[in-house]
């Protein structure tokens, strides 16, 4: 899925399992934090699990406005 | 007992012209025409040819929708247990046209038997759908190529109606996996297996690692607080209720959904339908799996210009590659259409 | 460490007045059997037993687990250890007594989405381990407060405790066949055959959340490192399935206590080489713990001086990762791997069929792709609940058809693809 997007336009995979998104080809990948939860932490306090989701997001972002010449896991 | 055939031709093996007759639509007829009749002569008493679709080249392909359901109502209506289409040889568009009416049988439980020239498009195209003997590049090739079909036909017609290894079968590979009961069960054969590897005698992989392309990275976003973002997940969060009815596993179909005004994902108003993970903690709150409460405060702070207003979501699990593939192209060219700048996925 | 495994078979399985075995024989009173179950747990409101056999025409789903009844009859321990009362002591010694050719199958309404079907004819019991088993099926529902985890947990503890309450049935009767599975220890392995090389099984389980769980000696397989089981271990019911992964690839509690791979590892055990006892390991939701378990599981087997392993999976997608990991990791410390998986290569085969991949994989057996569908006709009697059909793992709209007949993906079908290969189902190039 992620290949056929990144043929259009820059795309950033937000994966926990890295190395799948590597094999299957993503180009700008930032590690998730686990499979039912990618982008939570359910053991943290809601506030804190809110800023540790914007900062995952911001690292997606910030992966966005890198170049790169090859497969990269920010 | 004899099996019924329906054949495919194009306008020109149906004898109606060459480019200036691809321009014509389908038609039936109930008889044999052109290699038809030499196909129903040379497996008399073993097949009843009970009729002969024809479709010009550029007509089919110009109008496949159309095409298609055409084919696939003719299909149902002389209920044939057997298509022949073709041989195409070499010609692309012919080629595609009986990959097609291939693919349509495929969806109604009836195998094809075709003839085509290895490079032809409609063989890569439609391997998995099409039993295609190889045949010569062009039609000068027709005597070879006409007993060649008899006989995969003929063991199509001894082997209870299936079609066995592409070897057995005299087709080309399909590059499909098949599945088959085998001997002895996967346990058995992994210690045999063993034994072979450790004792340094030959062994055969039943399989493959998978090998996966690659595309060219795109180049960065050079103003985020300008672009549009898009937000795309495979952990199956999709409003509550599952209106679209998409599968928990081997998904084949994505959800659009509007995210227009919501600061964040209700829990009770969007769940996951992902069969492959514990759904308590992402039912809690969806957006740990699909994170529009951040991008929005993103959005609102200005870091990003605006956060695309569809949503878009499928079940990663299970999934075969093929499936996600299409929906990854169709993902694009909706983004593509909508303007978006760059995409966020997620995966569960 | 030496267990004598002694089997009863069973050829007929009946309620009667009461409940005995007598030569082939299982009798069950049915009464006094629900009215023991029902006290298992408050929140259960309904029981029913009932009993599939091969050939009728019967439908059973959706299917939660199977299990096969056990008695310790010496040795220490007991069936189910660390779960089953008197339970703490080490299993995998002495003598243990088996109904063989009977299951018990535990159904009732869908928990997650990954409960499966059970046919006992046509098309569907081809693909089916346990089509041609004696199944005692409990049909169990609970209260609609319970939580999916609550659910699944008193499923369960019915399935278990039916299988010991059957499996004491057996503790006094004459085995019809008795077979001795030993192994020693290291040392005495290297002593006693200098010359064979050391040969383990890397036994993966599914770990990935409470419903996605089996548990080892009643310990949460996602809580543990990877650790060292003696094959005979896993026939006592050492290791018990939770969880929920698409029905065609569970490992069911049958499965676990009459492991394929250890009993044709055991097959060529002090003759072509020393088979020195399995790892179990996990697989885990965090990328952190699929490294750590997988570095660990190699360590355990350079530690152990293997020289080759069978690797087995349960599950599909992101554990084709640690199936992956493992093997490149083993392969890099000089231990050769065949490996079990199944395929997930779309409904005709056309799609690449693991999520992940390694060159260093060279040794691969599949037991089949559960993409493709098949068409099952309506069975004569459902046990448990058609309507499930089209939600289940494998199953999609339209899926469930009036006359009852149903139009499904090979997944759904109760241990078809089975990774530790108990079944004969396989896929080649096409």
């Amino acid at each position: 899925m992620v290949k056929e997007i990144e043929k259009v336009m820059p795309v950033v995979h937000l994966a926990t399992v890295v190395p799948i998104s590597k094999t299957v080809g993503a180009n700008r990948i930032v590690p998730a934090i686990a499979i039912p939860h990618p982008l939570g932490d359910p053991t943290v306090n809601l506030k804190a699990e809110k800023q540790l989701r914007k900062d995952l997001i911001e690292k997606g972002l910030a992966a966005l406005e890198t170049s790169i010449d090859e497969q990269t896991v920010f | 007992m004899s099996i019924r055939v329906v054949h495919y031709l194009n306008q020109f093996f149906a004898q109606k012209g060459g480019e200036e007759a691809a321009h014509l639509g389908i038609e039936y007829v109930e008889n044999p025409i052109g290699p038809g009749v030499q196909l129903a002569k040379m497996l008399e008493g073993k097949i009843d040819l009970v009729g002969t679709i024809t479709c010009g080249d550029s007509w089919f392909n110009e109008n496949q929708e159309v095409a298609c359901e055409g084919i696939r109502e003719l299909l149902i209506q002389t209920k044939p247990d057997l298509v022949i289409t073709g041989p195409a040889f070499n010609a692309g568009r012919y080629g595609m046209a009986c990959g097609n009416v291939a693919q349509v049988a495929e969806n109604l439980g009836i195998t094809t038997i075709s003839g085509m020239y290895p490079e032809n498009p409609g063989h890569a195209v439609f391997n998995p759908y099409l039993y295609a003997v190889e045949t010569g590049n062009s039609a000068a090739s027709m005597r070879k190529a006409l007993p060649d079909m008899v006989k995969t036909v003929e063991h199509f017609l001894e082997n209870d109606q299936t079609m066995g290894l592409p070897e057995e079968g005299g087709y080309m590979p399909r590059r499909v996996r098949v599945n088959f009961f085998a001997e002895e069960n996967g346990a058995k054969r992994a210690v045999d297996m063993l034994l072979n590897r450790l004792e340094g005698k030959p062994f055969t992989p039943e399989f493959d690692m998978p090998v996966y392309d690659r595309v060219p990275p795109q180049p960065a976003v050079e103003d985020l607080s300008k672009a549009t973002i898009a937000l795309i997940t495979s952990g199956g969060v999709i409003p509550a209720g599952n209106p679209d009815r998409i599968e928990s596993s081997s998904a084949s179909k994505f959800g659009i959904y509007s995210i227009e005004g919501l600061d964040r994902l209700e829990a009770g108003d969007w769940e996951t339908v992902h069969g492959g993970y514990d759904p308590v903690v992402c039912n809690k709150d969806p957006n740990r799996v699909a994170p529009v409460d951040a991008l929005r405060e993103l959005e609102k702070e200005g870091r990003i210009g605006k956060l695309h207003d569809e949503y878009f979501a499928t079940v990663g699990t299970g999934t075969p590659v093929s499936n996600a593939e299409g929906f990854g192209k169709e993902i694009a060219m909706h983004l593509q259409k909508a303007g978006i700048t760059a995409a966020i996925m997620t995966s569960t | 460490m030496k267990l004598e495994v002694g089997d009863i078979h069973v050829d007929a399985l009946e309620f009667g007045s009461v409940s005995t075995v007598e030569g082939h024989t299982v009798s069950i009173n049915r009464e006094e059997l629900t009215s023991y179950l029902k006290t298992l747990d408050n929140r259960l409101t309904s029981l029913e037993l009932n009993i599939a056999r091969p050939g009728e025409s019967v439908r059973i789903m959706p299917v939660k687990d199977v299990l096969e009844p056990r008695v310790k009859v010496e040795g220490k321990g007991a069936i189910f250890p660390g779960i089953a009362a008197n339970g703490n002591e080490m299993v995998g010694c002495g003598r243990t007594h088996v109904l063989k050719g009977m299951a018990i199958v535990t159904a009732g309404k869908i928990v997650g989405f990954q409960e499966g079907v059970i046919d006992m004819s046509g098309p569907g019991a081809d693909y089916c381990p346990f089509s041609d088993k004696l199944n005692l099926v409990i049909t169990a529902e609970v209260e609609e407060s319970c939580t999916p985890h609550e659910h699944e947990a008193i499923l369960r503890k019915v399935g278990q405790e039916t299988a010991l309450w059957v499996g004491r049935m057996a503790k006094d009767v004459e085995p019809h066949e008795v077979t001795t599975y030993e192994t020693k220890s290291l040392a005495e392995q290297v002593i006693e055959n200098p010359e064979l090389p050391r040969v383990g099984y890397i036994y993966m389980l599914q770990s990935q959340g409470l419903m996605h769980d089996t548990y080892l000696y009643g310990v949460d397989a996602k809580q543990i490192l990877p650790t060292l089981l003696e094959p005979t271990e896993a026939m006592d019911g050492a290791l018990t399935s939770g969880n929920c992964v698409a029905a065609s690839d569970k490992v069911t509690t049958y499965m676990h206590q009459n492991n394929p791979v250890i009993h044709e590892l055991f097959k060529h055990h002090g003759t072509r080489y020393n088979f020195v006892g399995a790892i179990v390991t996990n697989e885990n939701v965090t990328l952190k713990d699929k490294e750590r378990s997988s570095a660990f599981t190699t360590k355990l087997a350079s530690q152990l001086g293997l020289d080759a392993v069978i690797v087995t999976e349960e599950g599909y997608g992101n554990p084709d990762t640690d199936l992956v990991m493992n093997c490149k990791r083993l392969e890099d410390a000089g231990i050769k791997t065949v490996l079990i998986t199944d395929e997930f290569a779309g409904r005709l085969g056309e799609s690449q069929a693991l999520a992940d991949s390694t060159d260093r994989a060279k040794a691969m057996v599949t037991c089949g792709n559960g993409n493709p569908v098949v068409d099952l006709p309506a069975m004569d009697v459902v046990i448990g609940h058609l309507d499930t059909t089209d939600h289940i793992v494998g199953g999609y709209e339209g899926s469930l058809h009036e006359d009852g007949s149903m139009t499904i993906e090979i997944q759904a079908i109760i241990g078809a693809t089975s990774a530790v290969g108990f079944h004969n189902l396989a896929a080649r190039a096409g």
